[in-house]
Parts: C-alpha cells; structure tokens; sequence
C-alpha cells in the first residue's frame, strides 16, 4: 500500500512539474516567434521571471521524493541515463542563467543572444523530456542487479537493442515539444496584451491541430509497442477516466481558444496535460520501469521502493510540506496574476 | 585506484565545490541583506533600502548562479554513484527530499518576490520576503549538512539482509550531533564571506571616494557582522568540529594534524610538510600540548598517531589533506586578526581614515573562498577511504556501467560551462560594483 501512495505522490509532483514548468518551457519556445522587440521580450520574461525557479523546483521535490521512495529506480534510471541526463543539466543552466544574464546588460548584441540561448534550450529540453517519457514506456535493457547503460541510438528501431534515440521515442520527443509549445503560448497569450498576444494567438492557433495528430499517432503507436499499456486498461477499465480527461482538456482548449477566454484555454492545456501524463502513468503501473530484454526484470513499485519505515515517516514530512508549498504557490501567483505591467519596476 | 573511480570523485569534487562558491555568499549575504531591511524598516531611512536594492542586485546574479549549479548536484548522486544511491537512498533521501520541499519552495518563491514585488508588497512585505530567503537559505543548508554528516558520521539505521542501509529512526537522522556543529560551522563560514564581500566593497568605495555614504555603511555592516563571524566560527563551532573528528574519525585527525606517531602531550604543527613514506614531518614548527588540550582539554592526554592504525584505514591523500586543515586554520586566525582590528578603528571612528585597513579588507575578500573550500576539502577527504564513514567504501559506491570515458566527457563538459558561467558572473557583479547603489536596477 506505501509504495503505492508514494507512486502516485511521485506521479503527480512530475504531472505539477510539467504543467508548471511546461508553460515557461513553452513561453521560451515560441519567444522569438511571439516576441520580436525589446520590449515585448522584457514582457515574455517577466510573465516566467518571478515563477520559473519555483516552477523548476517542482523537478527537484519530486526527485527528491523519488530518492527516497525508491532508491533503486532513482540509482538506475539516472546511472543508465547518464549521457542524456548530463546534457539535460547542461540545458538547464544554460536555460536558467540566459533569463536572469539577459537584464544585465543594456547591448543590442547581449540581450538576443541571450533571447536565443533561452529559446533553444527550452525547446531542446522540451524534446529531450519527452523522449525521457518515450524510454521509460518503451522499456530499458535492465540486467540482474537492476542496471542498464544506454547508448544515446543505434539503428532507430524500438527494438530490445534501442538507444535513448529511436524512432518512438523521437516522435515522443517531438509530441511533447508541440504540447508545451502551445502551453507556452497560452500562458503568454493569458499575460500579455497588444501584438505579443496576437501572435501568441496564432502560435496557439497552429499547434492545436499538431497537437491533436500528435496525439493520435504516439497513442496509436504506444499501445503497439508496449502491450502493457492495453492491459492495464482492459484490467481496470475505471482508468478510462485519465484519457477523458485529456480529451476534456483538448477540446476545451479549441473552445475557450476561440471565444479568447485565454485563461481558461491554458487552465485547460493544463488538464490536457495532466490527462495525457496521468495515462501513461495508470498504463505502465505496477511497473516503474519495465525491461525490455528480459520483462521479469523489470522495476516495479514493489522490488524498488524502500522499506515501510521510511515510507511511512515520509508521509510524516510530506503533508505539512506540501500544504505550506500550496500556500506559497498561491500567494505568488495572486501577486503576480493579471497582465504583465513593464512599468512597476524589476529590482 | 583505477581511473574511472578517480574521474567519478573529480567529477563530484569539481562540480560540488563550484557550487559551494556561489552557496556560501547566499548564505552570508542572504541573513546581511536582511540585516539591511530591518533597519530600513526601523529607522525609515531610504538609505538602507537603496544599499539593499544595490545588494540584491548581486545576490541576484549569484543566487542564479547557484542555482543552476545546485540542480546537477541533485542528479549526480545517482548519475555517478548509483550503488550509493540503491543502498543509502532510503535514507539520505529523506535530508534531500526536505530540502526540496522545505527550502527551495520557499527560498525560489520568496526570491521571486523580493526581486520583482517591492512596489506590489509594500514596506513590511518586502521586509518579509528578505527574512522567507534567508531563512529558505540556512533550512537548505542544515538539511544538506545533516545528509553530509551522516555519510560522516552514520546514525539512525540497521543493515538490511542484502547489505542495504534501512532507517530506523528519522529524528536521529535529522538530529545528528554531526550536523549540528557541521551546521553552524558552515553557516558562520558563509557569513564570513559574505561580511568581507560587503565590508570590502564598502573599503573601495571609501578607498575611490565614490558613491557618497554608501561606502562608510557597508564597511560599518559588514565589519561588525564580520568581528563576530570570525570569532564564531573559530570558536565554539570550528574547535568543536576538530573534537568531534578526534572522537570519531581518529585517523582523520591524525592525518589531518601530520601526526604520525602516538604521543602524550601531542604537539600541534604549525609549519611543515608531511612526508608518508618515511612517516614524519619535514620542518616541523611544533607548540608542544596543544593538540592533546583541544582534543581532550588536558595538556598531557595522549593522542593516537597514525602508525597505531592499519594502513587500510589511512585517508588517501595526507598530505592534500594536510594542506587543507591547515590553509583553513592559518586563513580562521588571519580573519579574526584583520576584522578585529577594524572593529577597534572603526569603534573609535578611525577606520575610513587608514587607507592600510582599507586596502588590507578590500583585498582580503577573495580569501573567505579559499577558507571555505579548503574546509570543505579537509571534510571530504579526512573521510575517505569511506564514502559512509565505517560503512561503505568509495569504491563500492560509483556507478558500474558509467566508464571513464562517459565521466572524462562529462567533466570536461563541465569545466568548459562553469568556467564561463564564473566568468560570465564576475563580469556582471563588476558592473554592478561599477555602477553602485542608488539607483534603478536592472529592466526586467
Ligand atoms: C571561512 C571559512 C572557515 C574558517 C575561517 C574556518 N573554517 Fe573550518 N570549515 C569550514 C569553513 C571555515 C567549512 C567550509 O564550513 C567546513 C567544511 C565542512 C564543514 O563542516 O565546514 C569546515 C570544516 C572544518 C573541519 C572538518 C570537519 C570534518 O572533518 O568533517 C574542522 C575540524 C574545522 N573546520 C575546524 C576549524 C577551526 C579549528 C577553525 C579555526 C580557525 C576553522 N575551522 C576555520
Ligand atoms: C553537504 C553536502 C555534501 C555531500 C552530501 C557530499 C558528498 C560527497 C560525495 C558523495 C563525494 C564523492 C565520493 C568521494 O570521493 O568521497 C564527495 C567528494 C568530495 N566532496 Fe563532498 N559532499 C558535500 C559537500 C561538499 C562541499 C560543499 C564541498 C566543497 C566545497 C565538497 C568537496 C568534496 C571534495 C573535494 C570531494 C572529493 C574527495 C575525494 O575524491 O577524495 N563536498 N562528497
Ligand atoms: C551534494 C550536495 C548538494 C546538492 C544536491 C545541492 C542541491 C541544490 C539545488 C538543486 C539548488 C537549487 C535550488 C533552486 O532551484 O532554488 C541548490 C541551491 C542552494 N544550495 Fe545546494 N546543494 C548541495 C550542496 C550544498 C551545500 C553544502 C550547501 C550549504 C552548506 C548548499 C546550500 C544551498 C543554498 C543556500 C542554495 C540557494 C541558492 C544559492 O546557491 O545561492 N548546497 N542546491
């Protein structure tokens, strides 16, 4: 039962991680495309400035809880990894230090080209969490002690020889480089007004049906590939209600879209989201991370998780935790909800 | 040891102390700039509001630049030490995922809005937000010092039928002896730094005769910050780090202090060079006693050298080791010299005539960088051959199928990054020393 709770409690940190980093990702995204002055830039940015460190954090609790919940899956995921995840941290801090560098300095050289450094690692990393998401339905080459090494590809098929790259987990890659490109032009479309909006607009206008052809086709291809999935479904068919509610999201967003209700578009690309990652989530359940040579080895929730103790006592310095973070994610984006002002003063 | 186990510790190393750079003036700028919000609120005067925008704006570039670097670290536990990480996960999880849930939340959302809301907070407010930073700051780093000292100093757990290390009990975990003294050693040690960044730059700005009253303030802050962070993290926290090492980590002591035979009445060097092989210090400066009285408060006590432990159990690089206690120590003692010095003359209302004082703070501020990775470097290598003191080797931690290759690259990958992230950053703290306080920040 402990596992479970903590499995869930993982699963939902990554789904809040997503959701809240996905739309500053997704601003970074389309920044250049939506953003062309300045002064439209300096808007872009502080609609993420006060939130995005917060927003990141989200990865590092989750982490974190991961750890400690299941050690062995933290140890052999992040060790098999290693190449793909080194370049994910590279991306992070060249993401990170270009919003807070660009103000500095007053250049008509420094600041685009921090615009650009900022714009191509979030849709770097957007593409690279996305195949992260692709390997861990696909399955890894674990062995006996629970390790695996993976080579970054080698023939592109999603074969038991696959590397990090292979076709799936590209088409993936690309699936959730759409999802949170339009994320990101909604929440930019919902803080921004005048010709930023507009184009945000259209970035959003165009990704919908991408998005929607997406979806399809790595459903599709999902189900194929990892039989798992299927039937988790037909076992528990109650789990219907998690790809419901990405439709829901799906077609909210086309809706509050075109009547330019644009908080309620994005809140809805938010359920979208949380839809599509709760799915995956019931689909690859009790696994956490399946074998793809030999599935006996695979990591479940119960042969990686640490023992009841800890487990229990976790939950002890849980709930308060998350209740005061609630607190501050609430406070913080009353303060700063509405339209971004470029008027009232950086530091 | 073979290379890939030397890359993975280099790796670690490198990437760990980068960070700590940036950590330790957060920890000592983050309580000082507070300092500067108290009294802007009690006294109403702008001055100290203005002095704290112009801090904050360093504490900006800085604060990204550890956060950037604190996220890799958070990885690399299970990147390069993974059977570290499956065996003791269940445990050090726990300090690690708390301070993602209880510091980072509120240090990045609190910074959010101290950067961006003092017009939307008001006085009080953004008075608040300063305390909720730095507060978030010292939770962070007495949560990662309590998982530092359990790998120091194991507590709270039994061992599992398969070798794996199950917690037993989370208050000692958290609670643990180590990290409390690990604790406020640190702490103090990034005050002191973040006491000589403002006192100095507070010097050059007497010593240039610009920007107007500002100068005077910061020399003021930070000098009485600094006399009492110098002396504190000598004394009581430095001196009871040192007894906690001798009760147990004996071994480390001994190499740490060159002592290579067991003696009553140990002396403590002060100057010398240890040589292994031949098991002595080359010319030694010797105070006989004094190492039997800070270890065991009697002058004639005997102390175990390192010949009375196996070979084995030796640290793996003495005299690094050596170097590093002792670069520390020799720094703690020129600091407690330099701030006290300037209390006095500043108490007598003599500091910003005597340019030497000046010049001497203004160039000692790199310094307190030093001391603190050498402090940490005397940690971490007094620990080894241990990754978990007693329990775990640090070649049994690293991650089996990472060869050194993978780890060259990625090192070299780092090296290259940081090397212009520290470049990049000093450039644009200069600019803002340049620029000085008292007026609008940067666009956001
Ligand atoms: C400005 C920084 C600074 C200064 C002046 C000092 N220290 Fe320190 N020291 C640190 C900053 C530091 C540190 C970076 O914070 C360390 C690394 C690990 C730790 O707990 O604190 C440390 C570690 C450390 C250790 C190693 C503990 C271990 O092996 O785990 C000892 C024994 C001392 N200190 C003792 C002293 C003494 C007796 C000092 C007298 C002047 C002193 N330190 C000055
Ligand atoms: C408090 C959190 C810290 C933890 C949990 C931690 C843990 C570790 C680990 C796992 C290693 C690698 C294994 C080894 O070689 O022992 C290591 C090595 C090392 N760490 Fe730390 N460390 C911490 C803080 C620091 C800081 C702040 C510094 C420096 C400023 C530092 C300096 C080093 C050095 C120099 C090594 C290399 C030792 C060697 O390879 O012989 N550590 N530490
Ligand atoms: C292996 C050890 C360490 C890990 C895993 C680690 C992890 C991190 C991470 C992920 C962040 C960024 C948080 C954010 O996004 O807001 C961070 C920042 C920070 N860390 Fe570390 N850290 C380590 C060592 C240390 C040590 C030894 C200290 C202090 C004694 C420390 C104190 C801080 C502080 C004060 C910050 C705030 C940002 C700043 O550096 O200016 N950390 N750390």
């Amino acid at each position: 039962m402990l596992p479970v709770i903590w499995f869930w409690i993982v699963a939902t940190m990554v789904a809040i991680y997503v959701v809240l980093d996905g739309f500053d990702l997704g601003a970074g995204i389309v920044h250049l495309f939506v953003a062309r002055t300045d002064r439209e830039r300096r808007a872009v940015l502080k609609s993420i400035g006060p939130v995005w460190d917060g927003n990141e954090v989200w990865l590092l609790a989750g982490g974190g809880a991961l750890y400690f919940a299941f050690p062995a899956l933290y140890a052999s995921s992040f060790s098999g990894f290693y190449l793909p995840l080194m370049m994910v941290l590279w991306l992070l801090i060249l993401r990170g230090s270009s919003v807070e560098f660009r103000s500095h300095i007053d250049n008509a050289l420094w600041r685009p080209f921090w615009d650009i450094v900022f714009s191509l690692a979030s849709s770097l990393l957007a593409i690279f969490f996305g195949a992260a998401l692709g390997n861990v339905v696909r399955g890894v080459p674990l062995d006996a002690q629970g390790d695996f090494f993976l080579p970054l590809w080698t023939d592109f098929q999603p074969g038991p020889h696959a590397g990090v790259l292979d076709w799936y987990t590209v088409l993936v890659g690309l699936f959730a480089f759409a999802t949170l490109a339009q994320h990101g032009a909604l929440w930019v479309a919902y803080k921004t007004e005048g010709a930023v909006l507009a184009r945000a607009r259209t970035a959003a206008a165009i990704t919908w049906p991408l998005v929607v052809i997406l979806t399809v086709a790595t459903t599709i291809v999902s189900f194929r590939l990892q039989p798992h999935l299927g039937a988790s479904f037909a076992a528990h068919p109650a789990g219907y209600c998690f790809p419901a509610l990405a439709l829901l999201g799906l077609a909210g967003i086309f809706v509050f879209h075109r009547r330019s209700q644009q908080l309620a578009a994005f809140l809805s690309s938010a359920v979208y989201i949380v839809g599509m990652l709760t799915s995956v989530v019931f689909g690859v359940f009790p696994n956490v991370l399946p074998a793809n040579q030999d599935p006996a080895l695979s990591l479940t929730i119960s042969n990686a998780s640490a023992p009841d103790y800890g487990l229990q006592i976790g939950l002890l310095w849980f709930a308060p935790g998350i209740l005061l973070t609630l607190c501050y994610h609430v406070y913080l984006y009353r303060k700063f909800a509405g339209k971004v002002r470029l008027d009232d003063g950086g530091y | 040891m073979d290379s890939a186990l030397a890359l993975h510790r280099f790796h670690f190393a490198f990437t760990i102390t980068f960070h700590y750079l940036f950590v330790q003036l957060t920890l000592g700028l983050g309580f000082l700039l507070f300092v500067l919000k108290t009294l802007a609120l009690r006294t109403g005067d702008e001055h100290y509001n203005d002095a704290a925008r112009f801090w904050a704006k360093i504490f900006a570039v800085n604060f990204a630049l550890g956060v950037v670097t604190g996220i890799p670290m958070e990885f690399q536990f299970g990147t390069n030490w993974s059977q570290f990480s499956r065996a003791a996960g269940g445990v050090i999880g726990h300090t690690l995922g708390m301070e993602g849930l209880y510091s980072f939340f509120l240090e990045s959302s609190f910074l959010g809005l101290f950067l961006y809301g003092e017009k939307i907070l008001g006085r009080t407010g953004h008075w608040f937000s300063a305390m909720a930073v730095w507060i978030g700051s010292w939770m962070s780093a007495y949560l990662i010092v309590a998982t530092d000292a359990w790998m120091q100093h194991p507590v709270g757990y039994a061992l599992g039928s398969k070798g794996e290390i199950i917690l037993t009990s989370w208050t000692t975990l958290l609670f643990n002896e180590w990290a409390f003294w690990q604790f406020w050693h640190a702490i103090l040690g990034g005050l002191v730094t973040g006491s000589f960044a403002m006192a100095g730059i507070g010097a050059m700005y007497v010593l240039l005769k610009k920007h107007g009253d500002y100068g005077p303030t910061f020399v003021k802050v930070g000098v009485t910050a600094g006399v009492i962070a110098a002396l504190l993290v000598a004394f009581p926290t430095g001196d009871q780090q040192g007894k906690l090492v001798g009760r147990h980590q004996p071994v480390t002591l001994a190499a740490m202090e060159g002592h290579f035979e067991t003696a009553a009445g140990a002396p403590i060097a002060i100057l010398g060079q240890p040589d292994v092989d031949k098991q002595r210090l080359d010319n030694p400066f010797l105070i006989p006693g004094v190492l039997s009285f800070i270890t065991h408060t009697r002058w004639e006590a005997e102390v175990k050298g390192l010949s009375d432990f196996p070979r084995e159990q030796w640290p793996d690089s003495i005299p690094l080791l050596y170097y590093s206690f002792h670069i520390m120590v020799g720094l703690g003692t020129i600091f407690i010299a330099i701030m006290a010095l300037s209390f006095l003359q500043l108490w007598r209302g003599r500091l910003y005539a005597s340019k030497p004082l000046l010049w001497i703070l203004m160039l000692a501020m790199p310094l307190p960088y030093v001391a603190n990775t050498a402090g940490w470097m005397t940690a971490e290598l007094g620990r080894q051959p241990w990754l978990i003191y007693g329990l775990m080797r640090t070649s049994a931690g690293v991650s089996p199928h990472v060869s050194s290759g993978s780890a060259m690259f990625t090192l070299l990958g780092f090296l290259g990054l940081y090397t212009l992230l520290l470049m990049l950053g000093l450039f644009m703290i200069w600019r803002e020393i340049e620029h000085g306080p008292g007026h609008e920040g940067p666009a956001h």
